[in-house]
Protein backbone atom coordinates (compact mmCIF):
# COMPACT_ATOMS: atom_id res chain seq x y z
CA UNK A 1 0.00 0.00 0.00
CA UNK A 2 0.93 3.42 -0.91
CA UNK A 3 1.77 6.10 2.04
CA UNK A 4 -1.11 8.38 2.15
CA UNK A 5 -2.04 11.43 4.73
CA UNK A 6 -4.82 10.92 6.76
CA UNK A 7 -7.42 13.76 8.30
CA UNK A 8 -10.68 13.30 10.43
CA UNK A 9 -13.47 15.69 9.06
CA UNK A 10 -16.01 17.16 11.93
CA UNK A 11 -17.86 19.13 9.15
CA UNK A 12 -19.20 18.33 5.71
CA UNK A 13 -17.74 21.33 4.44
CA UNK A 14 -14.27 20.95 5.00
CA UNK A 15 -14.47 17.96 3.92
CA UNK A 16 -15.87 18.55 0.48
CA UNK A 17 -13.44 21.86 0.72
CA UNK A 18 -10.44 18.68 1.10
CA UNK A 19 -11.52 16.67 -1.60
CA UNK A 20 -12.03 19.60 -4.21
CA UNK A 21 -8.62 20.54 -3.78
CA UNK A 22 -7.18 17.13 -4.16
CA UNK A 23 -8.24 15.09 -7.39
CA UNK A 24 -6.91 12.03 -5.83
CA UNK A 25 -7.69 11.86 -2.59
CA UNK A 26 -11.13 9.75 -1.21
CA UNK A 27 -13.77 10.10 1.25
CA UNK A 28 -13.35 7.17 3.97
CA UNK A 29 -16.41 5.73 5.54
CA UNK A 30 -16.55 2.56 7.37
CA UNK A 31 -13.42 1.51 5.17
CA UNK A 32 -14.71 -2.61 4.34
CA UNK A 33 -14.43 -1.64 0.25
CA UNK A 34 -11.80 1.04 0.11
CA UNK A 35 -9.46 0.06 2.46
CA UNK A 36 -9.73 -3.17 0.89
CA UNK A 37 -8.92 -2.05 -2.33
CA UNK A 38 -6.22 0.02 -1.21
CA UNK A 39 -4.51 -3.51 0.03
CA UNK A 40 -5.14 -4.67 -3.82
CA UNK A 41 -3.79 -1.48 -5.56
CA UNK A 42 -6.95 -0.94 -6.73
CA UNK A 43 -7.39 2.58 -4.59
CA UNK A 44 -4.38 4.51 -4.43
CA UNK A 45 -5.62 7.75 -2.67
CA UNK A 46 -2.97 10.39 -1.38
CA UNK A 47 -5.35 11.26 0.86
CA UNK A 48 -8.08 9.92 3.01
CA UNK A 49 -10.70 12.25 4.44
CA UNK A 50 -12.34 10.24 7.56
CA UNK A 51 -15.95 11.39 7.25
CA UNK A 52 -17.13 8.57 9.48
CA UNK A 53 -17.37 10.76 12.55
CA UNK A 54 -19.02 13.57 10.96
CA UNK A 55 -22.75 14.16 12.62
CA UNK A 56 -24.68 12.09 10.39
CA UNK A 57 -25.45 8.78 12.59
CA UNK A 58 -28.97 9.56 13.42
CA UNK A 59 -32.60 7.55 12.12
CA UNK A 60 -35.09 10.15 12.19
CA UNK A 61 -38.92 10.20 11.32
CA UNK A 62 -39.54 12.83 8.57
CA UNK A 63 -42.49 15.14 8.65
CA UNK A 64 -44.51 13.44 5.54
CA UNK A 65 -43.93 10.08 7.72
CA UNK A 66 -40.78 9.02 6.27
CA UNK A 67 -37.92 8.13 7.72
CA UNK A 68 -34.21 10.05 7.33
CA UNK A 69 -31.17 7.66 7.38
CA UNK A 70 -27.52 9.56 8.03
CA UNK A 71 -24.58 8.27 5.36
CA UNK A 72 -22.75 7.43 8.13
CA UNK A 73 -25.47 4.99 9.73
CA UNK A 74 -23.84 1.54 10.50
CA UNK A 75 -25.48 -1.18 7.97
CA UNK A 76 -26.34 -2.93 11.12
CA UNK A 77 -27.71 -0.27 12.92
CA UNK A 78 -29.81 0.52 10.22
CA UNK A 79 -30.93 -3.23 9.68
CA UNK A 80 -32.30 -3.46 13.17
CA UNK A 81 -33.82 -0.56 13.74
CA UNK A 82 -37.44 -1.20 14.98
CA UNK A 83 -39.31 1.33 12.55
CA UNK A 84 -37.46 0.25 9.21
CA UNK A 85 -38.09 -3.88 10.16
CA UNK A 86 -42.18 -2.76 10.88
CA UNK A 87 -42.46 -0.15 7.85
CA UNK A 88 -39.91 -1.16 6.08
CA UNK A 89 -39.09 -4.91 5.78
CA UNK A 90 -38.02 -5.34 2.50
CA UNK A 91 -34.72 -2.99 3.68
CA UNK A 92 -33.50 -4.73 6.93
CA UNK A 93 -34.28 -8.49 4.89
CA UNK A 94 -31.57 -6.79 2.27
CA UNK A 95 -29.46 -5.09 4.81
CA UNK A 96 -29.33 -8.66 6.88
CA UNK A 97 -28.42 -10.51 3.60
CA UNK A 98 -25.45 -8.60 3.02
CA UNK A 99 -21.89 -9.18 3.68
CA UNK A 100 -21.36 -10.06 7.09
CA UNK A 101 -22.18 -9.52 10.87
CA UNK A 102 -18.64 -7.86 11.45
CA UNK A 103 -19.04 -5.80 8.08
CA UNK A 104 -22.27 -4.50 8.73
CA UNK A 105 -20.83 -3.34 11.88
CA UNK A 106 -18.03 -1.19 10.03
CA UNK A 107 -19.79 -0.05 6.52
CA UNK A 108 -21.86 2.94 6.37
CA UNK A 109 -24.87 3.66 4.56
CA UNK A 110 -23.25 6.12 1.70
CA UNK A 111 -20.26 3.80 1.58
CA UNK A 112 -22.68 0.89 0.75
CA UNK A 113 -24.08 2.70 -2.04
CA UNK A 114 -20.53 3.79 -3.76
CA UNK A 115 -18.78 0.53 -2.73
CA UNK A 116 -17.21 -0.92 -6.28
CA UNK A 117 -17.87 -4.12 -8.26
CA UNK A 118 -16.72 -7.26 -7.15
CA UNK A 119 -15.37 -8.26 -11.21
CA UNK A 120 -12.09 -10.46 -10.80
CA UNK A 121 -10.31 -8.36 -13.57
CA UNK A 122 -11.54 -5.07 -11.41
CA UNK A 123 -9.76 -6.14 -8.75
CA UNK A 124 -6.69 -7.64 -10.07
CA UNK A 125 -4.34 -4.78 -11.03
CA UNK A 126 -2.05 -7.58 -13.19
CA UNK A 127 -5.30 -7.10 -15.71
CA UNK A 128 -6.59 -4.83 -18.19
CA UNK A 129 -10.10 -3.52 -17.06
CA UNK A 130 -11.79 -0.76 -18.14
CA UNK A 131 -13.74 0.39 -15.00
CA UNK A 132 -9.81 0.76 -13.40
CA UNK A 133 -7.52 1.87 -16.06
CA UNK A 134 -10.15 3.28 -18.58
CA UNK A 135 -8.85 2.16 -22.72
CA UNK A 136 -6.95 -0.62 -21.30
CA UNK A 137 -9.64 -3.40 -22.78
CA UNK A 138 -12.47 -5.72 -20.86
CA UNK A 139 -11.07 -9.29 -20.61
CA UNK A 140 -14.38 -10.48 -18.28
CA UNK A 141 -16.49 -10.59 -22.07
CA UNK A 142 -14.62 -13.32 -23.25
CA UNK A 143 -13.49 -14.37 -19.60
CA UNK A 144 -14.91 -15.07 -16.22
CA UNK A 145 -18.39 -13.56 -16.23
CA UNK A 146 -20.60 -15.77 -14.56
CA UNK A 147 -21.60 -13.30 -12.09
CA UNK A 148 -21.68 -10.19 -14.45
CA UNK A 149 -24.20 -8.01 -15.54
CA UNK A 150 -26.83 -9.28 -17.98
CA UNK A 151 -28.82 -5.84 -18.40
CA UNK A 152 -27.68 -2.57 -19.19
CA UNK A 153 -24.01 -3.73 -20.01
CA UNK A 154 -21.86 -1.96 -22.61
CA UNK A 155 -18.82 -3.44 -25.35
CA UNK A 156 -17.10 -1.62 -22.55
CA UNK A 157 -18.04 -3.27 -19.27
CA UNK A 158 -20.51 -6.14 -17.73
CA UNK A 159 -19.90 -4.82 -13.99
CA UNK A 160 -22.47 -5.60 -11.92
CA UNK A 161 -22.90 -3.73 -8.27
CA UNK A 162 -22.85 -5.35 -5.88
CA UNK A 163 -25.29 -3.82 -3.18
CA UNK A 164 -27.90 -5.55 -1.53
CA UNK A 165 -29.42 -2.22 0.32
CA UNK A 166 -29.05 0.04 -2.86
CA UNK A 167 -31.57 -2.62 -4.87
CA UNK A 168 -34.09 -2.25 -1.72
CA UNK A 169 -33.85 1.58 -1.44
CA UNK A 170 -34.51 2.10 -5.19
CA UNK A 171 -37.72 -0.21 -4.46
CA UNK A 172 -38.76 1.92 -2.07
CA UNK A 173 -38.41 5.14 -4.16
CA UNK A 174 -35.86 6.24 -1.65
CA UNK A 175 -33.83 9.24 -2.58
CA UNK A 176 -29.98 10.49 -1.78
CA UNK A 177 -28.79 14.09 -0.26
CA UNK A 178 -25.77 14.77 -1.19
CA UNK A 179 -23.88 17.98 -0.73
CA UNK A 180 -20.31 19.76 -2.69
CA UNK A 181 -18.29 22.29 -3.60
CA UNK A 182 -21.75 24.07 -5.78
CA UNK A 183 -23.76 23.04 -2.61
CA UNK A 184 -26.36 20.53 -1.86
CA UNK A 185 -28.47 18.40 -4.13
CA UNK A 186 -30.81 15.58 -4.21
CA UNK A 187 -31.28 12.73 -6.45
CA UNK A 188 -33.47 9.32 -6.40
CA UNK A 189 -31.31 6.33 -5.83
CA UNK A 190 -32.34 4.85 -8.77
CA UNK A 191 -30.22 7.65 -10.72
CA UNK A 192 -27.29 7.67 -8.74
CA UNK A 193 -25.33 4.80 -10.20
CA UNK A 194 -24.71 4.83 -14.42
CA UNK A 195 -24.98 2.31 -16.65
CA UNK A 196 -21.22 2.38 -17.97
CA UNK A 197 -21.69 2.99 -21.91
CA UNK A 198 -18.39 4.34 -22.72
CA UNK A 199 -17.49 5.33 -19.39
CA UNK A 200 -17.13 2.63 -16.71
CA UNK A 201 -14.68 4.32 -14.48
CA UNK A 202 -17.60 6.31 -13.46
CA UNK A 203 -19.75 4.37 -11.26
CA UNK A 204 -22.02 7.23 -10.39
CA UNK A 205 -23.71 10.96 -11.13
CA UNK A 206 -21.44 12.16 -8.21
CA UNK A 207 -18.88 14.52 -8.90
CA UNK A 208 -15.04 14.13 -7.73
CA UNK A 209 -15.40 15.91 -3.69
CA UNK A 210 -19.62 15.40 -3.35
CA UNK A 211 -20.72 13.65 -0.21
CA UNK A 212 -23.88 11.65 0.53
CA UNK A 213 -25.09 12.77 3.94
CA UNK A 214 -28.03 11.06 4.30
CA UNK A 215 -30.65 8.49 2.91
CA UNK A 216 -34.44 9.55 2.71
CA UNK A 217 -37.21 6.99 2.48
CA UNK A 218 -41.03 8.26 1.57
CA UNK A 219 -43.64 7.30 3.91
CA UNK A 220 -44.22 3.43 2.97
CA UNK A 221 -47.01 3.17 0.23
CA UNK A 222 -50.22 3.09 1.89
CA UNK A 223 -51.44 -0.93 2.77
CA UNK A 224 -48.16 -2.35 0.64
CA UNK A 225 -46.05 -5.28 1.83
CA UNK A 226 -42.28 -5.60 1.12
CA UNK A 227 -39.73 -8.18 0.99
CA UNK A 228 -35.98 -9.26 -0.04
CA UNK A 229 -34.76 -12.49 -1.50
CA UNK A 230 -31.38 -13.00 -2.69
CA UNK A 231 -29.72 -16.45 -4.46
CA UNK A 232 -26.22 -16.91 -3.69
CA UNK A 233 -23.75 -19.98 -4.18
CA UNK A 234 -24.39 -20.30 -0.43
CA UNK A 235 -26.29 -19.63 2.18
CA UNK A 236 -24.94 -16.92 3.87
CA UNK A 237 -21.94 -14.49 3.52
CA UNK A 238 -21.96 -14.40 -0.26
CA UNK A 239 -23.00 -11.57 -3.39
CA UNK A 240 -25.88 -12.03 -5.21
CA UNK A 241 -26.13 -13.93 -8.24
CA UNK A 242 -29.58 -12.30 -8.48
CA UNK A 243 -31.82 -10.44 -6.05
CA UNK A 244 -35.04 -9.07 -6.30
CA UNK A 245 -36.37 -6.29 -3.63
CA UNK A 246 -40.28 -6.02 -4.33
CA UNK A 247 -43.66 -3.79 -2.66
CA UNK A 248 -46.89 -4.88 -3.62
CA UNK A 249 -50.37 -4.13 -2.72
CA UNK A 250 -53.18 -6.15 -4.04
CA UNK A 251 -57.33 -5.70 -3.84
CA UNK A 252 -59.89 -7.59 -4.91
CA UNK A 253 -57.07 -9.96 -6.51
CA UNK A 254 -55.47 -7.27 -8.68
CA UNK A 255 -52.77 -5.62 -8.27
CA UNK A 256 -52.86 -2.10 -7.05
CA UNK A 257 -49.22 -1.11 -6.61
CA UNK A 258 -45.71 -2.38 -7.24
CA UNK A 259 -42.23 -1.72 -6.91
CA UNK A 260 -39.77 -3.83 -8.27
CA UNK A 261 -36.33 -4.02 -8.51
CA UNK A 262 -33.36 -6.35 -9.15
CA UNK A 263 -29.88 -6.43 -8.03
CA UNK A 264 -26.58 -8.43 -9.47
CA UNK A 265 -28.56 -7.71 -13.09
CA UNK A 266 -26.67 -4.67 -14.31
CA UNK A 267 -24.15 -1.82 -12.99
CA UNK A 268 -26.98 -0.15 -10.88
CA UNK A 269 -29.90 -1.49 -9.11
CA UNK A 270 -32.47 -2.33 -11.71
CA UNK A 271 -35.85 -0.93 -11.34
CA UNK A 272 -38.32 -2.74 -13.68
CA UNK A 273 -40.37 0.12 -14.56
CA UNK A 274 -41.82 -2.29 -17.67
CA UNK A 275 -43.05 -5.13 -15.62
CA UNK A 276 -44.24 -2.56 -13.08
CA UNK A 277 -46.57 -0.72 -15.63
CA UNK A 278 -47.57 -4.10 -17.26
CA UNK A 279 -48.57 -5.63 -13.83
CA UNK A 280 -50.91 -2.60 -12.43
CA UNK A 281 -54.65 -3.36 -12.40
CA UNK A 282 -53.85 -6.97 -13.51
CA UNK A 283 -55.10 -10.06 -11.54
CA UNK A 284 -52.06 -10.85 -8.93
CA UNK A 285 -51.61 -14.26 -10.23
CA UNK A 286 -48.03 -16.42 -10.93
CA UNK A 287 -49.40 -15.77 -14.78
CA UNK A 288 -49.45 -11.84 -15.05
CA UNK A 289 -46.35 -11.91 -12.89
CA UNK A 290 -44.49 -14.06 -15.35
CA UNK A 291 -45.77 -12.29 -18.01
CA UNK A 292 -44.63 -8.76 -16.75
CA UNK A 293 -41.16 -10.54 -16.23
CA UNK A 294 -40.95 -11.75 -19.45
CA UNK A 295 -41.14 -8.42 -20.80
CA UNK A 296 -39.13 -6.51 -18.45
CA UNK A 297 -36.26 -9.36 -18.79
CA UNK A 298 -36.60 -9.23 -22.64
CA UNK A 299 -33.95 -6.61 -22.97
CA UNK A 300 -31.41 -9.04 -20.90
CA UNK A 301 -28.39 -9.88 -23.31
CA UNK A 302 -26.24 -12.58 -21.42
CA UNK A 303 -22.55 -13.21 -22.58
CA UNK A 304 -21.57 -17.08 -22.78
CA UNK A 305 -21.62 -18.23 -19.09
CA UNK A 306 -24.18 -15.54 -17.41
CA UNK A 307 -27.82 -16.67 -19.53
CA UNK A 308 -28.68 -18.72 -16.36
CA UNK A 309 -29.68 -15.27 -14.45
CA UNK A 310 -32.61 -14.41 -16.68
CA UNK A 311 -34.40 -17.79 -15.53
CA UNK A 312 -33.33 -16.94 -11.77
CA UNK A 313 -34.29 -13.50 -11.80
CA UNK A 314 -37.68 -14.27 -13.29
CA UNK A 315 -38.41 -16.99 -10.85
CA UNK A 316 -37.30 -15.14 -7.78
CA UNK A 317 -39.80 -12.06 -8.87
CA UNK A 318 -42.67 -14.15 -9.06
CA UNK A 319 -41.95 -16.18 -5.80
CA UNK A 320 -41.40 -12.88 -4.12
CA UNK A 321 -44.56 -11.62 -5.81
CA UNK A 322 -47.10 -14.50 -5.56
CA UNK A 323 -45.87 -15.16 -1.74
CA UNK A 324 -46.66 -11.16 -0.76
CA UNK A 325 -50.11 -11.63 -2.97
CA UNK A 326 -50.66 -14.38 -0.98
CA UNK A 327 -50.28 -12.88 2.46
CA UNK A 328 -52.32 -9.74 1.09
CA UNK A 329 -55.32 -11.99 0.32
CA UNK A 330 -54.67 -13.74 3.54
CA UNK A 331 -55.42 -10.66 5.93
CA UNK A 332 -51.90 -10.88 7.49
CA UNK A 333 -51.41 -7.32 7.65
CA UNK B 1 -10.69 18.92 11.68
CA UNK B 2 -6.75 17.45 13.23
CA UNK B 3 -4.10 17.31 10.73
CA UNK B 4 -0.74 15.95 10.53
CA UNK B 5 0.83 19.04 9.11
CA UNK B 6 2.95 20.76 10.97
CA UNK B 7 3.41 18.30 13.91
CA UNK B 8 6.77 17.55 13.27
CA UNK B 9 5.95 13.75 12.56
CA UNK B 10 5.76 13.00 8.85
CA UNK B 11 2.63 13.68 6.96
CA UNK B 12 1.69 9.77 6.64
CA UNK B 13 1.99 9.65 10.08
CA UNK B 14 -0.55 9.92 13.13
CA UNK B 15 -1.04 10.02 16.65
CA UNK B 16 -3.70 7.76 18.44
CA UNK B 17 -5.07 6.72 21.76
CA UNK B 18 -6.87 3.49 22.35
CA UNK B 19 -7.91 1.76 24.83
CA UNK B 20 -7.50 -2.14 24.95
CA UNK B 21 -8.74 -4.61 26.74
CA UNK B 22 -9.08 -1.64 29.37
CA UNK B 23 -5.32 -0.10 29.08
CA UNK B 24 -4.87 2.92 27.56
CA UNK B 25 -2.64 2.95 24.74
CA UNK B 26 -0.98 5.64 23.02
CA UNK B 27 1.06 5.21 19.38
CA UNK B 28 2.40 6.92 16.60
CA UNK B 29 1.46 5.02 13.66
CA UNK B 30 1.78 4.66 9.62
CA UNK B 31 -1.18 5.54 7.96
CA UNK B 32 -1.82 2.00 6.60
CA UNK B 33 -1.51 0.14 9.67
CA UNK B 34 -4.66 -2.08 9.91
CA UNK B 35 -6.00 -2.09 13.65
CA UNK B 36 -4.36 -6.14 12.86
CA UNK B 37 -1.27 -5.11 12.43
CA UNK B 38 -1.12 -2.76 15.51
CA UNK B 39 -2.49 -5.33 18.08
CA UNK B 40 0.10 -8.00 16.83
CA UNK B 41 2.93 -6.34 15.93
CA UNK B 42 3.08 -3.44 17.95
CA UNK B 43 1.07 -4.67 20.88
CA UNK B 44 2.55 -7.88 20.62
CA UNK B 45 -1.66 -8.70 20.89
CA UNK B 46 -1.43 -11.95 19.26
CA UNK B 47 -4.42 -13.61 19.83
CA UNK B 48 -6.77 -11.78 16.63
CA UNK B 49 -4.96 -13.31 13.44
CA UNK B 50 -4.11 -12.50 9.76
CA UNK B 51 -6.05 -14.97 7.86
CA UNK B 52 -6.77 -13.44 4.62
CA UNK B 53 -6.75 -10.09 5.49
CA UNK B 54 -9.45 -8.93 3.32
CA UNK B 55 -12.30 -9.34 5.67
CA UNK B 56 -13.06 -12.57 4.08
CA UNK B 57 -12.67 -15.20 7.24
CA UNK B 58 -13.08 -13.64 10.60
CA UNK B 59 -9.73 -14.95 12.12
CA UNK B 60 -9.00 -11.14 12.86
CA UNK B 61 -12.42 -10.10 14.76
CA UNK B 62 -12.20 -8.44 17.86
CA UNK B 63 -14.63 -6.11 19.39
CA UNK B 64 -14.99 -2.09 18.96
CA UNK B 65 -16.59 -0.01 21.53
CA UNK B 66 -18.65 -4.00 21.77
CA UNK B 67 -19.19 -4.57 18.40
CA UNK B 68 -17.84 -7.31 16.57
CA UNK B 69 -15.38 -5.83 13.63
CA UNK B 70 -12.99 -7.32 11.03
CA UNK B 71 -9.53 -5.79 12.40
CA UNK B 72 -8.16 -6.17 9.41
CA UNK B 73 -10.05 -3.80 7.39
CA UNK B 74 -10.31 -0.97 10.08
CA UNK B 75 -7.21 1.34 9.99
CA UNK B 76 -5.84 1.69 12.76
CA UNK B 77 -6.20 5.64 12.76
CA UNK B 78 -9.73 5.11 12.47
CA UNK B 79 -9.79 3.58 15.87
CA UNK B 80 -8.57 6.61 17.21
CA UNK B 81 -10.75 6.75 20.85
CA UNK B 82 -12.00 3.21 21.06
CA UNK B 83 -12.10 0.63 23.11
CA UNK B 84 -11.10 -2.50 21.73
CA UNK B 85 -11.65 -5.94 23.26
CA UNK B 86 -9.50 -8.60 21.74
CA UNK B 87 -9.74 -12.42 22.92
CA UNK B 88 -6.89 -11.40 25.28
CA UNK B 89 -9.50 -9.34 27.25
CA UNK B 90 -12.31 -11.94 27.74
CA UNK B 91 -11.33 -13.32 30.20
CA UNK B 92 -11.34 -12.28 34.16
CA UNK B 93 -7.92 -13.26 35.35
CA UNK B 94 -7.53 -16.93 35.37
CA UNK B 95 -11.65 -17.55 35.07
CA UNK B 96 -12.20 -18.03 31.20
CA UNK B 97 -15.21 -16.38 29.37
CA UNK B 98 -18.29 -18.62 29.36
CA UNK B 99 -17.44 -19.27 25.87
CA UNK B 100 -13.90 -19.72 25.98
CA UNK B 101 -14.98 -22.36 28.40
CA UNK B 102 -17.67 -23.96 26.31
CA UNK B 103 -15.58 -24.05 23.17
CA UNK B 104 -13.53 -26.45 25.71
CA UNK B 105 -16.17 -28.09 26.63
CA UNK B 106 -17.47 -28.91 23.25
CA UNK B 107 -13.99 -29.34 21.49
CA UNK B 108 -15.37 -26.01 19.53
CA UNK B 109 -11.55 -26.29 17.06
CA UNK B 110 -9.09 -28.21 15.60
CA UNK B 111 -5.68 -26.57 15.14
CA UNK B 112 -7.24 -23.20 17.08
CA UNK B 113 -6.16 -20.66 14.14
CA UNK B 114 -9.83 -19.51 13.87
CA UNK B 115 -10.69 -20.19 17.49
CA UNK B 116 -9.55 -15.97 19.10
CA UNK B 117 -12.21 -14.95 15.64
CA UNK B 118 -14.59 -17.33 16.72
CA UNK B 119 -14.84 -16.52 19.92
CA UNK B 120 -14.77 -12.86 19.71
CA UNK B 121 -16.99 -12.77 16.97
CA UNK B 122 -19.36 -15.35 19.28
CA UNK B 123 -19.60 -13.32 22.46
CA UNK B 124 -21.03 -10.62 20.14
CA UNK B 125 -23.27 -12.61 18.23
CA UNK B 126 -24.72 -13.93 22.17
CA UNK B 127 -25.32 -10.09 22.75
CA UNK B 128 -26.87 -9.37 19.70
CA UNK B 129 -29.55 -11.83 20.05
CA UNK B 130 -29.96 -11.03 23.80
CA UNK B 131 -30.52 -7.29 22.47
CA UNK B 132 -33.10 -8.79 20.03
CA UNK B 133 -31.50 -7.89 16.76
CA UNK B 134 -32.74 -10.35 14.11
CA UNK B 135 -30.45 -11.62 11.66
CA UNK B 136 -31.32 -13.16 7.67
CA UNK B 137 -33.17 -15.87 9.09
CA UNK B 138 -35.17 -14.65 12.19
CA UNK B 139 -38.84 -14.62 10.93
CA UNK B 140 -40.91 -11.63 10.35
CA UNK B 141 -43.23 -10.06 13.24
CA UNK B 142 -41.39 -12.11 16.01
CA UNK B 143 -42.19 -9.22 18.58
CA UNK B 144 -39.06 -7.25 19.70
CA UNK B 145 -37.56 -8.82 22.66
CA UNK B 146 -34.05 -11.26 22.84
CA UNK B 147 -33.55 -13.91 20.10
CA UNK B 148 -33.33 -17.56 20.74
CA UNK B 149 -30.31 -19.07 19.53
CA UNK B 150 -31.42 -22.25 17.48
CA UNK B 151 -28.93 -23.70 15.11
CA UNK B 152 -29.80 -21.80 12.34
CA UNK B 153 -30.03 -18.33 13.64
CA UNK B 154 -25.73 -19.59 15.21
CA UNK B 155 -24.87 -20.97 11.30
CA UNK B 156 -26.35 -17.78 9.92
CA UNK B 157 -24.89 -15.23 13.01
CA UNK B 158 -21.32 -16.92 12.76
CA UNK B 159 -21.38 -16.97 8.82
CA UNK B 160 -18.72 -14.11 8.95
CA UNK B 161 -16.41 -16.71 10.66
CA UNK B 162 -14.43 -19.25 8.26
CA UNK B 163 -13.36 -22.45 10.06
CA UNK B 164 -10.83 -24.43 7.65
CA UNK B 165 -11.00 -27.61 9.88
CA UNK B 166 -14.43 -27.83 9.95
CA UNK B 167 -15.24 -27.87 13.29
CA UNK B 168 -18.40 -26.07 13.16
CA UNK B 169 -20.81 -28.34 14.47
CA UNK B 170 -18.90 -28.38 17.90
CA UNK B 171 -18.72 -24.10 17.25
CA UNK B 172 -22.73 -24.07 17.18
CA UNK B 173 -22.74 -26.71 20.26
CA UNK B 174 -20.46 -24.16 22.27
CA UNK B 175 -22.25 -21.12 21.13
CA UNK B 176 -25.79 -22.01 21.81
CA UNK B 177 -24.73 -23.20 25.31
CA UNK B 178 -22.86 -19.72 26.56
CA UNK B 179 -26.53 -18.42 25.36
CA UNK B 180 -28.43 -20.14 27.56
Amino acid sequence: MKPFRYETATDPAAAVDLLSRRPRAAFLGGGTNLVDLMKLGVEVPEMLVDVSRLPFDEITETEDGGLRVGATVRNSTLAVHPLVRRRYPVLSQALLAGASPQLRNLATIGGNLLQRTRCTYFQDIGKPCNKRRPGSGCPARSGIHRDLAVLGASQHCVATHPSDMAVALTALDATVHCVSAEGTRTLPVAELHRLPGDAPERDTVLEHGELITAVELPPPAPAARSAYRKARERASYAFALASVAADLRVSDGTVQHVRLAFGALAAKPWRARAAEAALVGQPATEESFGRALDQELAAAEPLRDNGYKIPLARRLAVAVLTDLAGADEGGAR
Amino acid sequence: MRSTEGTGCADTTTALTLHINGERQERTVDNRTSLLDLLREDLRLTGAKKGCDHGQCGACTVLLDGRRVNSCLLLAVAADGTEVTTVEGLADGDALHPLQEAFLAHDGFQCGFCTPGQICSGVAAIAEAAEGWPSAVTPDGVPDGPVELSGGEVRERMSGNICRCGAYVNIIDAVREAAR
